[in-house]
């Protein structure tokens, strides 16, 4: 078993963290992880890309291979259209459908969201609206690693808890809206999945 | 879906680490006493480790230094006294060490001396794709190479060892993509640290020609054991496969995990030679040839090895590699390259028809401090036809991107302000250096002697943020405030001296203050100051 995730966004969205907490999920699982981040001079609000390697056998390459990703997961939706090369025949992209408009030349949305949608491997994710029911804007990048979760060989248990480790430290407010953004982005993806 | 293996506890030694924190880590276990660094793109993450153990714990001592040479120079003296040092940084890190490290190797080494450096094949956040291994030979030490972060953390280890055996500095050479991934490593027993111990013999730190020529000799009388070293090494595994004829493949450092993840695709699968340490081990490199028809070199970085295969002379065999066309000859290495050279299909991926993606390049953040710099200096330049303005490296740099399009040059730390000599006594007017705080520390001070000295005509506008903005804000060396002060100090006349705050609404001051003293006929320095908005944000989140 294996699983290949590529993490998309913009330098200072949180891409690195979102690829945290999935990985720190799958060691907790007992499951084998590489993960390949980009630090320097790409963070100052280019863009960014992780790669996260989970699998119940040692990974040897921290980078995955093109045309073999299981997921990508993007924080924004021009970055999620940027990694499609390594998307494999079974994958699927989940993006928010967000956008972070830092740039002159960026499309218009529509004319983006429309041509995401014209694939059933692409699954669309309104983490602004499900953060705020969750309590909390910044907490859009949860939204997105619980549903995620569908796809991911770690269970949602065990991420929770996670969650609620990493956020103790800010008091239990922030754990709660982080874990209903949790819980709302993996019940919206339930029926993308089944 | 359910647990695919069963949850096990890490056990106690085991930690999920960065390839840097790896080195870090070893260090640490290793009984290293003091480490030193500059901050620098992929390297920064192993001082950073050091810092907080060493803030937790008390041990080791840990410090960023003005620039790579005062740092190679400080780890030095450590293991002049007979402790262990570690030194860090970035591939052009070396070329500013480069004076100490060559010479370092003719010293006889006390505690194990290590060089961590950081290559950048591909350029994520560099000036060039230089590789270090170049300079291990050069300085005709050994350089170890690791291929996956427990490597890191044992061939770390091992280095100290092998320092104080030889009596040579080690370089530990990493490339960007073991630097900045993570993985679970296997930590060994911690070893104490060094006594203190000075040197036995006084003439084997004292470089006079008599001496040199004499330690100079010694180094050149342990190249065999290197040699031997690296062909007992456990590092460099030879695997022959097969009849003899076939297919070779040597692979160095991280280009081995690009290689064994599409190795269970080939039939037959090829003779295979793993090389972790240089000097690079000879004898298995001939036994590899003699069984094989053709070898392939995937090695991160420049040809190291595929031109000592090659020489000069044409070899009995074929080589692919970079030189040969068979991989680029620029950037790194990755699994679709590798497998493109092994002559394995690529998948194709998703395609979707979608709008063009406009590429997202970094850029100054909102509201930072640079780009009321750059507004003021695109006010105080307009007007002049033949301008010049040279900058340096930092998230200033990006200052050369649209929609400022401020600074027109960026070589090298520290060059902006010797440049600008150049250019004004070539005939150009006006002429400004660009470069921000940390910058000048490392390597704008002597220039700015230069500049002083000649009289030369020349504006230099330090930014100051306080903090080494690109690399993570580390601290400025020393505190914000004092370049006015040490403008003076070097001799530029208090009138042509100011400090001036980068804030929007000074943006008009700043520039009628910089238009003057371009219009001075001679040395100025304009120090533009406010706190880099990230650390900031990232001081007062600490505050709460």
């Amino acid at each position: 078993m294996k699983c290949d995730v590529i993490l998309a966004g913009v330098g200072g969205q949180g891409v690195l963290s979102l690829s945290t907490v999935i990985a720190a999920g799958a060691l907790k699982q007992g499951l084998h992880v590489k993960q390949s981040e980009v630090h320097g001079m790409a963070q100052r609000g280019g863009a960014v890309v992780a790669h996260l390697r989970l699998a119940d056998h040692p990974v040897a390459s921290a980078l995955i291979p093109r045309g073999t990703a299981d997921l990508i997961v993007s924080v924004e939706p021009l970055e999620g259209l940027r990694y499609l090369e390594y998307l494999g025949p079974q994958g699927a992209l989940l993006t928010s459908i967000e956008p972070m408009v830092n740039i002159p030349d960026y499309p218009e949305l529509p004319t983006l969201l429309a041509a995401l949608r014209t694939s059933s491997r692409v699954h669309l994710v309104d983490t602004g609206e499900l953060a705020r029911r969750a309590g909390s804007a910044r907490a859009a990048n949860m939204v997105m690693v619980g549903a995620a979760v569908h796809w991911l060989p770690v269970t949602p248990a065990i991420l929770e808890a996670y969650i609620r480790e990493a956020f103790a430290r800010k008091g239990d407010t922030v754990v709660q809206a982080n874990l209903r953004a949790f819980r709302l982005g993996m019940e919206v993806m339930e029926c993308a999945r089944s | 879906m359910p647990p695919a293996v069963a949850a096990e506890k890490p056990r106690a030694q085991e930690m999920v680490l960065l390839g840097d924190e790896a080195v870090a880590r070893a260090a640490i276990d290793a009984g290293v006493s003091a480490a030193y660094a500059y901050p620098g793109t992929p390297a920064t993450e192993i001082l950073e480790y050091v810092l907080r153990h060493s803030g937790r714990f008390g041990r080791p001592h840990a410090a960023w230094c003005a620039n790579e040479k005062t740092a190679y120079e400080e780890a030095l003296g450590v293991s002049m006294v007979g402790r262990r040092a570690l030194v860090c940084m970035k591939h052009v890190g070396l070329n500013v060490a480069a004076d100490p490290f060559i010479n370092s190797a003719i010293v006889a080494i006390g505690g194990g001396l290590v060089v961590a450096v950081a290559d950048d094949p591909s350029m994520h956040s560099s000036q060039n794709e230089q590789d270090s291994r170049f300079y291990a030979d050069f300085a005709r030490v050994m350089c170890l190479e690791p291929a996956d972060q427990q490597q890191a953390y044992d061939m770390t280890r091992e280095a100290f060892d092998i320092s104080e055996r030889f009596g040579i500095p080690v370089v530990v050479r990493l490339v960007t993509r073991l630097a900045h991934s993570r993985a679970v490593v296997r930590a060994a027993e911690a070893r104490s640290e060094n006594a203190l111990a000075k040197p036995a013999a006084r003439d084997s730190w004292v470089l006079l020609p008599s001496n040199a020529r004499r330690l100079w000799k010694r180094l050149l009388e342990v190249q065999p054991q290197m040699r031997e070293l690296s062909e007992s090494s456990d590092h460099n595994r030879l695997d022959l496969r097969g009849k003899s004829g076939g297919a070779g493949v040597i692979t160095a450092g991280i280009a081995r995990t690009y290689f064994e993840e599409s190795v269970s695709e080939l039939d037959p699968r090829p003779s295979h030679l793993h090389v972790g340490t240089y000097p690079a081990p000879a004898d298995k490199i001939r036994q590899l040839a003699r069984h094989v028809r053709r070898i392939l070199v995937l090695e991160d970085g420049y040809p190291f090895l595929e031109r000592q295969l090659l020489g000069i002379l044409a070899p009995a065999l074929e080589i692919h590699g970079r030189m040969s066309g068979h991989l680029p000859a620029a950037g790194e290495l990755d699994p679709d390259i590798v497998r493109r050279a092994l002559s394995l299909p690529r998948s194709e991926g998703a395609s979707l028809p979608h709008p063009r993606l406009p590429a997202r390049p970094p850029q100054l953040c909102a509201g930072c401090p640079h780009g009321d710099s750059f507004a003021a200096l695109a006010k105080a330049l307009s007007g002049y036809e033949h301008a010049l303005v040279t900058s340096d490296i930092g998230c200033y740099t990006l200052g050369a991107l649209p929609p400022y399009s401020a600074i027109e040059s960026c070589v090298c730390m520290g060059a902006s302000i010797g440049m600008a000599k150049g250019a004004a006594e070539a005939g150009l007017f006006p002429v400004v250096a660009v470069i921000g705080d940390s910058t000048f520390l490392h390597s704008g001070v002597t220039p700015l002697m230069d500049v002083v000295a000649a009289g030369a005509d020349v504006t230099v506008l330090i930014l100051d943020n306080e903090v080494v903005a690109m690399t993570g804000a580390q601290p400025t060396l020393l505190p914000t405030g004092r370049f006015g002060a040490m403008a003076q100090a070097l001799g530029v006349a208090p009138e042509h001296v100011h400090v001036i705050e980068a804030h929007p609404r000074r943006v008009d001051d700043m520039a009628a203050v910089l238009r003057r003293e371009i219009e001075h006929h001679g040395p100025s320095v304009v120090v533009a100051t406010r706190e880099c908005i990230e650390a900031a944000k990232r001081r007062k989140a600490a505050a709460r």
